[in-house]
């Protein structure tokens, strides 16, 4: 029946990808997306790129928040975006990179696919705000 | 169905997981146009076994749902998970954390493992995972295994949608058992102590006997085992197969004791699941399920539908805040409301029946 009311919901996976155990950043936006209303699949420590990728693909999350902080983003980014790329779902997830990562590395990021990447010192509104603003429309 | 939902369609018979996760997100959205998928998906469906496993937090359902998912995969089976977690009623958000329990079958794509959360409605999420049940079978899933936290009579409608219900009692919590006997007791196919490996268990595996004993010869008759409902006449099922002394007419709440940390007692529960799957097939319990299943998927289809038409009809009659503010102010009540809400649809149905007696 065309009447009946969608449900939609913004879903989430927050993803610790590589030999990374600081995860107090990501339990902490994990829960302020939960208060924001969105559907959050925490992924868990030391995950490796194929498992980020599965977890994308399954859950059909309309965006991928990855946090790092150990420096390898250059190497563990690409791998997830190629992952998404090869289950066809790149074009419709909001990739998101959080943690440090250098200025000089931003552009090849960005170049990759990931869509904004949020250093220390971000607020939490901003970051829902650019979920909200973002979240593709499928 | 639309060109879009067609290709979704195809793609998912195929195979394609990416097609599989996104039926599943119109089904969860009630997307336009999902009632059609799923009509079409019904074909295809049938050959799965469906487990449902419930228990109360904590009690080790997800570890015990990865462990079963790993040995299933070995065996060659491919497996489907959907794991429900509660949402919060203010804000609608939702942690979902099962998922970081499944460890062992991760980068195998042949364990599809969704996590959902209630969205509102009434009834809702029950309806929305029976469809995404659909959806793993029609995919071709060999086991699908729906895995909730036994806290209320929504979770025990969401559990019963599966063929088997396995419940999760920890070892010592001899009290609990006995809140668990009014609800959850009932629904249980094979009950699981889990965390055998610690102290208590011997006694809380004792308790579950004697109450499985007292069960079977009290007045339930056992009856509660075969029939998922009470209410229907479920007595058929039993004596299906009285000519045949080979097969298992009656079934038997059997307790397995697991470690599923380290998968002890793992193999015990698959047969346990395979065995109570043989009874249904055999005593036509199984059928009889599948058609109460039907019969209550009807009921909440058209309860949802009925709900959405009045919904207008509401709009129409002032609104549901006006309406309770004149209910509050006591210019009226809610069943004279209700009434008069309703008062157009009843005189429209009754115009049907004079035109087609």
């Amino acid at each position: 029946m065309s009447s009946e009311p969608e449900q939609e919901s913004i879903r989430c996976l927050v993803a610790k990808v590589g030999l990374d155990g600081h995860d107090r950043g990501a339990h902490v936006i994990a829960r302020a997306f939960r208060d924001a209303g969105f559907e959050v699949v925490y992924s868990g420590l030391h995950k490796a790129p194929e498992e980020i990728v599965q977890a994308a693909v399954q859950e059909d999350v309309d965006v991928l928040g990855i946090s790092i902080l150990s420096g390898a983003h250059d190497t563990l980014v690409p791998k997830i975006m190629n992952g998404l790329e090869e289950y066809d779902a790149k074009d419709d997830t909001l990739v998101l990179v959080g943690g440090v990562i250098p200025e000089e590395d931003r552009p090849e990021l960005e170049a990759e696919g990931v869509s904004a990447i949020f250093g220390p010192g971000t607020s939490i509104e901003e970051t829902i705000e650019f979920v909200r603003e973002n979240a593709p429309d499928r | 169905m639309n060109a879009d939902d067609e290709t979704l369609l195809a793609e998912l018979l195929e195979g394609k997981h990416r097609a599989l996760a996104r039926t599943i997100s119109k089904i969860e959205n009630r997307a336009p146009g999902y009632r059609e998928l799923i009509s079409e998906l019904y074909a295809h469906t049938g050959e799965a076994e469906v487990i449902g496993i419930t228990g109360s937090p904590g009690a080790g359902k997800s570890t015990l749902v990865d462990k079963l998912a790993e040995t299933y995969r070995e065996r060659g089976e491919t497996v489907g998970v959907i794991a429900i977690d509660p949402s919060s009623p203010f804000t609608g958000g939702a942690v979902l954390g099962d998922r970081i329990r499944m460890a062992s079958t991760v980068g195998d794509m042949d364990v599809f493992v969704r996590s959902m959360s209630a969205r509102g409605t009434l009834g809702g999420l029950s309806t929305a995972t029976a469809d995404a049940v659909k959806a793993m079978d029609a995919f071709g899933k060999d086991k699908i295994i729906i895995e909730t936290v036994g806290a209320g009579q929504n979770e025990i409608d969401i559990v019963r949608t599966a063929d088997t219900v396995a419940v999760l009692v920890p070892p010592g919590s001899g009290d609990d058992v006995q809140t668990l006997k009014a609800g959850i007791l009932e629904i249980a196919d094979v009950f699981v102590v889990n965390k055998a490996d610690r102290p208590g268990t011997d006694r809380t595996v004792q308790e579950l006997r004697e109450m499985i004993e007292l069960d079977s010869g009290g007045g339930f008759g056992g009856s509660g085992h075969h029939g998922a409902d009470a209410g229907s006449d479920g007595g058929g099922s039993a004596v299906a197969t009285q000519d045949d002394p080979e097969k298992r007419a009656t079934w038997t709440t059997p307790i397995v004791e697991t470690v599923a940390t380290d998968g002890t007692g793992v193999d015990e529960f698959i047969d346990e699941l395979a065995a109570h799957r043989e009874y249904l097939v055999d005593s036509g319990a199984r059928a009889e399920k599948a058609r109460q299943r039907s019969a209550e998927e009807i009921r909440t289809l058209l309860r949802e539908d009925v709900h959405t038409m009045l919904e207008a009809e509401l709009e129409r009659a002032g609104g549901i805040d006006d309406l309770a503010a004149a209910v509050a102010a006591g210019e009226t009540d809610p069943y004279t409301v209700a009434d008069e809400v309703l008062s157009p649809v009843e005189d429209c149905l009754a115009e049907l029946e004079t035109r087609n007696p």
